[in-house]
């Protein structure tokens, strides 16, 4: 047989090659520049009690999950039980930053489907959000114990990232010095 | 009628006027600078569209730094990397030429090359015609032959 015949066939499997690598891809999923750095530095105030200051240092000493949350987020809303879930098991800190929100709304959420973060930074205007590349909520960020960003998730959790992805890290990030 | 074309007319400039904020400047230059930048960037929650363009709340709030940013005198690149510290150089539409995005930048010429070497691959049964392989004598005789015939 000549090589020619087996060109539109070549040509056909290459794309298709292409063509199934982009149906796996997630356009969502944008690489942060942010791993392997130190989480961006914040003060904010505790969105519970804006007498009580809250900053990056509170962040550091044992590996741990910051997610990002809002109220008017409906996917929060979804990953929500799993997270409260994950909370009661123990096997990590949960911090929460309240992007865009107001206190009370906050609040008010918190109080109806249960506060599964040791203490969430209240971020009205989204600064806090902006320096740590968020660009929609809900995402997870696993920080090493000296508060280095070592993982992001973008998007609602669910009990396979947890299980598969998140505590894998943060298993392993505990065993660091 | 007059009313109802009016009212075409306007539904048609709307969407255009809401989208963006009217932004002031003190100096002319900062404006272009300002409105450059805004097209060299991607907005990452409505991806096919630019900063500049997006309607998205996030868009608005980047627009605010980057505003503020060059209005307090600092240059495109400054507010550049300040995106791409926090989001990559994803939000660039033409990114850095770098290990990661060099197949991005040299893809196309690879694929030209590779459909071009197909294209204009020497033909090799076109050459075998071309350059016949001698007759043998017996071939030569029956040749003069059948031309025989056929005057």
């Amino acid at each position: 047989m000549k090589i020619r015949f087996l060109i539109p066939l070549a040509v056909f499997l290459v794309m298709t090659a292409f063509l199934a690598i982009g149906l796996k891809l997630d356009p969502r999923e944008v690489p942060s520049p942010l791993i392997g750095k130190e989480a961006p530095k914040f003060s904010l105030t505790d969105v519970m009690d804006a007498s009580k200051a809250m900053s990056t240092y509170d962040l550091k000493g044992d590996a741990v999950l910051v997610n990002v949350w809002a109220s008017w987020c409906v996917s929060c809303r979804q990953e929500h039980p799993i997270l409260i879930d994950l909370a009661k098991r123990g096997e990590v800190t949960i911090y929460g930053i309240n992007y865009k929100d107001t206190r009370e709304e906050a609040q008010k959420w918190l109080r109806s489907y249960g506060n599964p973060y040791h203490s969430s930074a209240f971020d009205p205007n989204g600064h806090t959000g902006i320096d740590w590349g968020v660009y929609g909520v809900p995402e997870t960020f696993v920080l090493d114990k000296q508060g280095v960003i070592r993982h992001k998730h973008t998007g609602p959790l669910t009990q396979a990232v947890i299980e598969d992805e998140l505590l894998p890290i943060i298993r392993k990030l505990r065993g660091e010095p | 009628m007059r009313i109802m074309l009016l009212l075409m007319i306007g539904s048609l400039v709307a969407p255009l006027l809401g989208a963006v904020e009217v932004r002031e400047f003190d100096d002319l230059e900062k404006q272009t600078r300002y409105e450059h930048l805004l097209k060299e960037v991607r907005c990452l929650v409505c991806q096919n569209q630019t900063l500049g363009d997006s309607d998205a709340e996030l868009a608005k709030d980047l627009r605010d730094e980057i505003y503020s940013m060059i209005q307090s005198g600092q240059s495109e690149e400054e507010a550049i990397s300040f995106l791409t510290d926090r989001y990559g150089d994803f939000v660039l539409y033409r990114p850095p030429f770098k290990s990661v995005t060099w197949l991005l930048w040299v893809g196309p010429v690879l694929f030209i090359l590779a459909g071009g070497s197909i294209a204009f691959w020497p033909k090799r049964d076109k050459q075998r015609q071309a350059n016949p392989k001698e007759l043998t004598d017996e071939e030569r005789l029956e040749l003069d032959r059948l031309k025989r015939r056929i005057d």
